[in-house]
């Protein structure tokens, strides 16, 4: 067991480091960070793609990606030692996430070659932002029951439906999709991935307001766009195999969140700075939350070490995004607390108001609480499922 | 960077685990509950056998020449099966003081140790105690004191230092406890020899506390397999319970807190075997998270069993109890999220 890096994890870093020093301002030490994330607005864009076209060149974009795309194929543990390192310094929030994390693995797993030569590259220098076109208006946790259609015309598809809670969907290029293309079959089996041009005829994105005021995902309306079948990624009928693949790496990419949630030392000053470190209440739960964040992260370690021995996470791997969400909902609670009325308004407590009012979608987006919970019971376990009514049901024949 | 055991400990892992259920498993618990015995002896001396309270005293005193590390381990597997032995006493009490004082001879051989750091009135070890020194002679009550009956010598607290005594001719009365597998005792010292060991009780609290929370973890592991395993098996309304989420969300919560618990363990035990800056709060966090893991899975896993899980003949019980006796000990986790609060203001 040993908690330090080895020689070349230590080398890693210190070129890591050195790179960042020649091409990132340092960032304020002093102003709580971490836990406002998402990039709303399209203007927002252009300073993350620059970062982002500069990390790719020196090849720090797509660190576990394999090199003939353009990565370092190294570890996970190489991408965290650079997230760590990254973290240090001032750089303009993640738009490429979506990109990077899920639809470069799904395609590289799952895509043909021309979809992997045309796409692949534009995804990791961020010249194309990418959304995931999953959720409906009736399928959220059962995503398999999902209703968007497409059909076959010629070497075309015509797709048609309704999808939700696609962030960036405003401002990307293109998006991943499962849409339904036999309603005659189990739900699981009637569904096929495609890859859809957002500018294309028929794609209307329209931004949704959420309860922090911001808009960062959108309803996406989709009346009858047509998608080439080059474009379609797997077999016609095996969209669940190839969506549980980018799920998978959604979690995986979520999860590597664990490693600086949200940083103690910004609670602590905060309690410092509000006069409240003498409360003997505020410091059972401010302990309590610390806690909890060493056991994520070290959490989190472990995880590594087990791709890194096994090639894949093992048990410990299904926890992270669970306790994260949970823990920053109540760090931002905690903090707003702290604050006082100072937390009801004010400068002083826009940064941890807006951390609050975004907290709840860590819990339901990505799998809610419930899912990871039977994900954990019932994989790791082995818990046996509740009954389910529509699994051999041909999906036309479910009641609506 | 390795966050997981070395093979070489895993497989001191393995074979403990393989002679503790050669052993009978939760056997020996039972019997020591059954008869009031103040240990199992035949598992005791199986201990002995495969030199497990010597794991980490250095070769030329028979000992293994191991470390913290692999003591973890083997804390691990008795806290699987609740064992009944002076093991802690011996082991993560006296010779962590012995240890941390530089005297590892003092803790060769196969001699009962135990720690005597409570006092009457709830005293824990965080405040100086009230049995003193002088000319050598130690003089004081000390309550409740774990193996304390069978115990052949004490780390004693008196004031606000450790000192050794042997315990022949010491008064000892039994007492009632809560958890009857690990018998604790009172210890009335008058005048009684003793030396001073230069050792800080934070020092010991926290080697001893990473210690007993890897036993912590074993044992809410434990209530956790067995849960899982009843849950499976038992059928109402035409299916197993484990089926409804109702059930098997309270399954996932004893995992995600066990498997958190785990972290922090880990951490601990390599922070404070290697004299990390952090050591000090990473033991608190190892006892906080090991301590509350352990206390919920005990007594869900009672919960999740249903009227069988509240009966004697049932063997959920032995677990909660030794869950909660442990962590009345060494200090509840609201005495400890203090400490770690001094910890990381100070860091």
């Amino acid at each position: 067991m040993n908690f330090e890096d080895g020689p070349r994890e230590a080398a890693l870093r210190r070129e890591a480091r050195e790179w960042l020093e020649h091409n990132a301002p340092p960032r304020e030490d002093t102003a709580p960070a971490g836990l406002v994330y998402e990039v709303a607005r399209r203007e927002d864009l252009e300073p993350a793609r620059a970062w982002q076209r500069r990390k790719a060149e020196a090849r720090w974009a797509g660190i576990t990606w394999p090199e003939r795309y353009g990565g370092r194929g190294g570890t996970v543990i190489d991408q965290v030692i650079f997230q760590q390192e990254e973290a240090r310094f001032a750089v303009p929030p993640d738009p490429f996430l979506v990109g990077v994390g899920l639809c470069g693995p799904t395609l590289m797993a799952h895509g043909t070659d021309e979809q992997r030569d045309r796409f692949l590259g534009p995804i990791l220098t961020g010249e194309e932002v990418w959304c995931q076109l999953f959720s409906e208006p009736g399928a959220g946790s059962d995503l398999a029951g999902l209703r968007t259609r497409a059909e076959r015309d010629g070497d075309d598809w015509i797709i048609t439906g309704r999808k939700v809670w696609s962030s960036g969907a405003h401002y990307a290029d293109w998006g991943i999709l499962p849409a339904r293309t036999d309603p005659t079959v189990p739900k699981h089996a009637g569904l096929t991935y495609f890859l859809v041009d957002m500018h294309a005829e028929g794609v209307t994105a329209r931004p949704i307001l959420q309860m922090s005021g911001d808009a960062t995902f959108n309803e996406v309306f989709l009346d009858g766009v047509r998608v080439p079948d080059a474009h379609r990624v797997g077999d016609v009928g095996a969209g669940w195999t190839v969506t549980r693949t980018t799920l998978m790496h959604e979690r995986m990419t979520m999860a590597g969140g664990v490693f600086e949630p949200l940083r103690f030392a910004d609670l602590l000053a905060l309690a410092r700075r509000t006069g409240r470190l003498g409360d003997p209440v505020l410091r059972q739960r401010l302990a309590d939350i610390a806690v909890r964040l060493e056991g994520l992260r070290f959490t989190g370690y472990r995880t590594l070490t087990e791709i890194a021995r096994a090639g894949k996470p093992g048990p410990s791997g299904s926890i992270g995004k669970l306790t994260l969400a949970n823990v920053v909902q109540e760090a931002c609670c905690l903090a707003l607390e702290l604050l006082g009325p100072e937390g009801a308004a004010g400068d002083e407590g826009a940064y941890w108001r807006k951390a609050f009012t975004e907290a709840p979608y860590l819990r339901i987006a990505g799998g809610t609480d419930e899912i990871q919970r039977n994900i954990i019971a019932e994989r790791v376990l082995g818990l046996p499922p509740e009954p389910r009514v529509d699994l051999d049901v041909p999906f036309e024949e479910l009641a609506a | 960077m390795d966050f997981a055991f070395s093979d070489e400990q895993r497989l001191i892992g393995r074979s403990a685990r393989k002679l503790l259920e050669r052993r009978g498993d939760l056997q020996p618990t039972r019997e020591v509950l059954e008869s009031g015995a103040p240990y199992h002896e035949a598992l005791w001396k199986d201990a002995l056998g495969a030199g497990w309270p010597l794991t980490a005293l250095p070769e030329e005193l028979d000992g293994e020449g191991y470390g913290l590390l692999e003591l973890a381990v083997l804390a691990e597997e008795l806290g699987r099966v609740v064992a009944p032995i002076p093991f802690s006493s011996t082991v993560y009490l006296a010779q962590s003081a012995l240890l941390l004082a530089g005297e590892p001879e003092t803790a060769a051989g196969e001699r009962i140790g135990t720690a005597a750091l409570w006092e009457p009135e709830g005293r824990g070890p965080r405040v100086p105690a009230r049995a003193q020194v002088a000319d050598g002679r130690l003089t004081g009550v000390k309550r409740p004191v774990p193996d304390g009956m069978v115990a052949d010598y004490a780390v004693v607290l008196a004031g606000e230092q450790l000192y050794f005594a042997e315990l022949d001719g010491v008064e000892r009365r039994p007492l009632e406890a809560l958890d009857p597998t690990r018998p604790q005792a009172e210890l009335s010292f008058d005048g009684a020899p003793c030396r001073p060991l230069g050792v800080t009780v934070d020092a010991l609290l926290e080697r001893a506390a990473v210690l007993f929370a890897f036993e912590q973890l074993g044992g809410a592991q434990r209530c956790l397999e067995m849960a899982v395993a009843y849950t499976k098996e038992r059928h109402q309304f035409g299916r197993p319970i484990g089926s409804f989420q109702a059930v098997k969300h309270r399954l996932a919560d004893m995992f995600v807190a066990i498997e958190l618990a785990r972290s922090n363990c880990y951490y601990g035990v390599w922070a404070v075997a290697g004299g990390a800056p952090d050591a000090a709060a990473a033991a608190c966090g190892a006892h906080i998270a090991a301590t509350e893991a352990y206390a919920f899975a005990a007594q869900e896993n009672i919960h999740l069993h249903g009227g069988m899980g509240f009966t004697w003949d049932a063997d959920p019980h032995l677990f909660l109890k030794r869950a909660r006796s442990i962590e009345l000990l060494l200090g509840s986790p609201p005495e400890w999220r203090e400490q770690l609060m001094v910890h990381l203001e100070a860091a």
